[in-house]
Formats: C-alpha cells, sequence, structure tokens
C-alpha cells in the first residue's frame, strides 16, 4: 500500500505546496521546524481540512476537494501518533490500548495484540494509569493504542522530540521492530538526521512547504545540490553493511559494504547481522593515487558523481564506490589544486574511528 | 424534633432544589459546551441571556417567570396544553424558579472544566475511530467530571437558598410551594414564632455544611481520577 499526497494549502503567510508518493515501509517526512511537515501529517489524518488536496492510502481516497470528498478524521483508519502522548489520563494503560478497538469495524486477532503488547515491552504497565508513567513508557503506550485500532497507515509526528536521548535510545529499536514487523507504510515525521538515518528508507525533504527532494534515504542524503544536508556538520551517507568478525585483540569490527570491506571499533552486532552505519564527509579524505603506508584502514575506490558548495571554504564530494554512495567534505581549495571533476576515479580515505553508528551519532 | 408542617417544608426544598439540578444539567452542559467551544457571532448575547438572573433582582427573574410560565403566559400555555406541564403556583414552578437561579453557576463551573480539558485529547480520540459524539461522551465528560460535580453543588445551594424568585412566581403555599427559606420567613413574620424560625435555620446551616463538605470530597476524588494518578 502506498500513500499518495497532492496538496496546496494556504496558512496565513505560509504555503504548502507538494506532491509526493511514499512507498511501503518507513518514509521520514525531513525539515527544519516551521517547514510544514506538521500541517502535512494533520491533512493526512483529517484533523486539518486541506484548500486544495488529493490524499489516497491505497485505493482509499480519504480527501479530494476537487471531487467534494473529505473523509472525516474517525473514519479514516489512520493511526497517529503525537510528540506528546496524549494518553487518556482517566483511563488505565489498558485501557488507553483498547480505546480504538471500540470503534475499529474489522477487529485484528487478540493474539495479535498480545504480540504488540509484548513487541512494545508494556504489559507490567496494564494496570497503571498513564500519570504513573516515564516519558518513555507513555509514548511506547501511544504507539501501541494507535497500533492497535488496525490502522491502514501510522503517521508519527517527531514521536521522541520531547523524549531524553536516553528513552529515545530506548524507544528507537521498537521502531525499528514496528518497521519491518508490521505491514503498513508509516509516515515519520522528523528534524533529527539520526532518527531519519536509522529508520527511513525512503525521504521526503520539506523547505518552507515544498518538496526539497525525495528517494530513497541514501541516495537523497548523498545529494550535493541540498543545502539542508550540505551545510550541517554531520553530513554523511548512510553505508549498508554486514557484520563479518569480530577482532577482540584490537577491538575492531570488520564490516562488508558494497564497495569493500570496512574497520570500525568494535559493535556489539552478532556476525552476519545488517547495521547502518553513518560516514560524515568531514571524516572522508580524497586522494587521485593509491594511498601507502597510512594509518587509515580503510581506503575506497570510486569515481565523483557530482561537486556542491557546501559553504563560503568547503566543497562537498559525492562518490560512487561500485553503487554505494559516499560524501566527502574537502577544502574548494584542495577541490581545485586536485582538479576533482564528475567522473574522476579517487580513492577515499575512511578513517576507522569515524564510524558512529547511525542512531547515536548525529543528534 | 421537627413539627410535620417543618418536614414538610425541608423535603419539599430537597425535592425542589434535586429536581431543578437535575432538570437543568443536561442544558447546562450543552451551554458550556457552546460557551467554551463555539464561535459564532451572538454568542455574547447567549452568555449575557444565561448569566442575566445572577445580576436581575430575583424579584425581576420571578416576575419574568410569571409572566412567561404563568397560566396567562405564552410559555406556560404551550406547556400545559400540549405537555401538561403547569408551573403556576406548583411546586415545579418553584423547581423551575431555581433552576433558572443556579443555571449561572452550574454553566460557569462546567465550562471553566471544559475550557480546561486538552482539545489535543480530543483529537487523539478521533484518530482513534470515534466519533464527535462518542469523544465527548468517552473522553471530554469524564474529563470535566469534577466541573460537573461542583457545578451541581454550587446550583443546588442556590437552589436550597432561592427565594426572592420562588415567592414572586408561586408565591408561598405551605405544602405545594413553601419551601425552607419561605417557611422561615413566614416565621419571623409571626409573633411568638422565633422559636420555629430558630430550628428552622439550624436545620438550614446543617444542610449546607453537609453539602458543602460532600462537595469537597467528590471534587477531590473527581480531580485524583481525572489527574490518572
Amino acid at each position: 500500500m502506498t500513500l499518495q499526497v497532492d496538496i496546496r494549502h494556504r496558512q496565513g503567510d505560509f504555503e504548502l505546496r507538494l506532491t509526493f508518493e511514499s512507498p511501503q515501509g518507513l518514509t521520514a517526512l525531513f525539515g527544519q521546524s516551521g517547514s510544514g511537515k506538521t500541517t502535512l501529517v494533520r491533512a493526512i489524518a483529517g484533523l486539518l481540512r486541506p484548500q486544495q488536496a488529493r490524499i489516497a492510502v491505497g485505493e482509499t481516497v480519504l480527501v479530494d476537494t476537487a471531487a467534494g470528498r473529505f473523509v472525516p478524521t474517525h473514519r479514516r483508519r489512520i493511526g497517529y501518533v503525537f510528540q506528546e502522548p496524549r494518553l487518556f489520563p482517566h483511563l488505565t494503560v489498558r485501557q488507553n490500548l483498547g480505546y480504538g478497538r471500540w470503534f475499529a469495524a474489522d477487529r485484528g486477532a487478540a493474539a495479535d495484540d498480545a504480540r504488540l503488547v509484548e513487541m512494545l515491552d508494556i504489559g507490567p504497565l496494564l494496570t497503571r494509569h498513564p500519570g504513573g508513567l516515564s516519558g518513555g513508557e507513555r509514548q511506547r503506550v501511544a504507539i501501541g493504542r494507535a497500533l492497535l485500532c488496525a490502522p491502514r497507515l501510522l503517521l508519527m509526528d517527531e514521536p521522541l522530540s520531547q523524549i531524553d536521548a536516553t528513552r529515545k535510545a530506548e524507544i528507537l529499536p521498537y521502531i525499528e521492530r514496528l518497521r519491518d514487523e508490521i505491514k503498513i507504510p508509516i509516515v515519520y515525521v522528523s528534524h533529527a538526521l539520526d532518527e531519519v538515518v536509522r529508520l527511513a528508507g525512503h525521504l521526503v525533504c520539506i523547505g518552507d512547504g515544498r518538496l526539497l527532494a525525495t528517494g530513497p534515504t541514501a541516495a537523497v542524503l548523498t545529494r550535493t545540490d541540498l543545502p539542508m544536508f550540505a551545510r550541517r556538520p554531520d553530513a554523511g551517507a548512510v553505508v549498508a553493511a554486514e557484520v563479518m568478525t569480530h577482532d577482540a585483540h584490537y577491538r575492531l569490527t570488520r564490516l562488508r559494504c558494497a564497495a569493500g570491506d570496512l574497520w570500525v571499533p568494535q559493535l556489539d552486532h552478532a556476525v552476519g547481522s545488517q547495521v547502518n552505519v553513518w560516514v560524515r564527509a568531514q571524516d572522508v579524505t580524497l586522494a587521485l593515487q593509491a594511498p601507502q603506508e597510512i594509518s587509515a584502514l580503510n581506503v575506497l575506490t570510486g569515481t565523483i558523481t557530482s561537486i556542491g558548495r557546501a559553504d563560503d571554504s568547503t566543497a562537498m564530494v559525492a562518490l560512487d564506490c561500485n553503487g554505494l554512495s559516499l560524501l566527502a567534505r574537502v577544502t574548494r581549495l584542495s577541490a581545485e589544486r586536485l582538479q576533482l571533476r564528475p567522473g574522476l576515479s579517487v580513492h577515499a580515505l575512511v578513517k576507522s574511528v569515524s564510524f558512529p553508528l547511525a542512531g547515536n551519532a548525529a543528534a | 424534633m421537627l413539627s410535620p408542617d417543618e418536614w414538610t417544608a425541608l423535603s419539599l426544598s430537597l425535592r425542589v432544589a434535586a429536581v431543578a439540578v437535575l432538570a437543568s444539567l443536561p442544558f447546562a452542559v450543552l451551554a458550556a459546551y457552546l460557551l467554551a467551544r463555539w464561535r459564532f457571532p451572538g454568542i455574547v448575547v447567549i452568555d449575557g441571556l444565561i448569566h442575566l438572573p445572577l445580576t436581575l433582582p430575583p424579584v425581576v427573574t420571578g416576575y419574568l417567570l410569571l409572566l412567561s410560565f404563568g397560566t396567562q403566559g405564552f410559555a406556560g400555555r404551550f406547556l400545559a396544553e400540549h405537555l401538561g406541564i403547569v408551573f403556576a403556583f406548583r411546586w415545579t414552578g418553584a423547581a423551575l424558579a431555581a433552576a433558572v437561579m443556579g443555571f449561572p453557576l452550574m454553566v460557569r463551573a462546567i465550562r471553566l472544566s471544559l475550557e480546561a480539558v486538552d482539545p489535543r485529547l480530543e483529537e487523539a480520540a478521533s484518530t482513534l475511530g470515534a466519533r464527535p459524539l462518542w469523544v465527548f461522551a468517552t473522553v471530554t465528560l469524564p474529563l470535566i467530571g469534577p466541573g460537573i460535580v461542583s457545578g451541581i453543588i454550587l446550583a443546588f445551594a442556590r437552589a436550597m437558598g432561592e427565594f426572592g424568585a420562588t415567592i414572586t412566581f408561586v408565591s408561598n403555599i405551605p405544602g405545594e410551594t413553601q419551601t425552607l427559606a419561605s417557611a422561615i420567613y413566614t416565621y419571623t413574620q409571626m409573633p411568638g414564632a422565633d422559636a420555629q424560625a430558630l430550628r428552622l435555620t439550624a436545620v438550614a446551616v446543617a444542610v449546607s455544611m453537609v453539602a458543602l463538605i460532600a462537595s469537597e470530597w467528590l471534587a477531590r476524588r473527581g480531580r485524583k481520577r481525572a489527574s490518572g494518578a
């Protein structure tokens, strides 16, 4: 099932005007605050009536202003996890979770409920009231509540923005599990790069109410023509890799990605598991000839695909290393001296110490 | 302890106040919701009309009720002919007077608690599939419980103390419209009835104290429940 959005909506001086489509899996709506992300998800949920729009999930048209169609919120079957948990204070956790099921026409099987409660680890909280829960527990209950009414789409509007870093690290794995185990599209609103990198397969970037870029996360993040990424000090590329071996002596882990092997500080992931790592552009050095006798363990070869200006003194260079996209930040002076240009073959030196795991990296 | 006449006055007062409060409660919730949540031209007028009994001399309210709900009044005639409800010089008229006088207090209390309800919770309920009426019944109503309780208590207290509008509208008929307040007034106007007046005064004090303590207890319980602790 896919989500299709075509919207035009004016609110005072602000105009939201964009069209996008998001595939199965988790799509991140990424943008600065005030870029129109929340307005957009509210329109998808039906909490806002857009002036002109066509919004559809799969075959179901939720809004079509041209045809005069507007499905009210309570009939959309769209789960919505808000920034704040919004649990009903007068109900227990169990009653909060069950709230949507009073109204759901096709109730899921009780076994699915039990599995979800287990997946979110909220079984021990069932008899308590929301008042006595921690922020992280509340947000997990809110996620469960949204999913238990069997939605056709799940919206998550910065669900971790009001939670401290420790709790955030605690909830992220639950969201990853949902993404992998629940077969409904998830739209995840965020302005935190680390969450996006870790969770999203597809990225929709919004700036000032307009669509800036959309596509697979790895591809969008390595575009050098998007200042919203290139200007960030933590700009970089996602590298999907498999854990090959752990070296206990040197406390290193060898990963294999499309471009070759990478040594990183020891990870606690099992051998054979898939990980996404984050390679920051400023940790990648370029060389025209194969470097010898250097301390960097990781040298990948690739071809320059594009060069963009990051700021006054640096340029952002995008590389294709055997299908893997990588970003390198170099000074504009070096770019000129080396005569860097698209199509040129280069060696990329990646310091092995520059592999913060996506998820606790770019925050 | 109390003479039959005094018992009659006390039980009539309680009945009048209870009926007044319960019958006006749904209208008060509706009015509070309208005032708290809706924005339309003319809302100021409705707000003013609801609060009028608070500022008008009770005699004026009573007289207006007599003009409209009396046997010759337009509303009184209509209700008598079509629904068989007669207010003039009946205890039901006393209840109507008490309800009108207590209405602004009840609406105010409920409106305040409605304004304190987080509309984001109601949004959440609608995304979970609840139609607006269900959102109101399952989220809004439980959360304004404490406000409704304090509104009921305030209106009940006002109804127990009602005198001016009642006596103007339905007079002071023992056994029919003579409430506690009217009875005390009657005794104070009778030579040698000081003892009776004093006894009924004590009864009035006792009833008020019980109502206040009960309201405090209920409100505390309600707040605790609504906060989810």
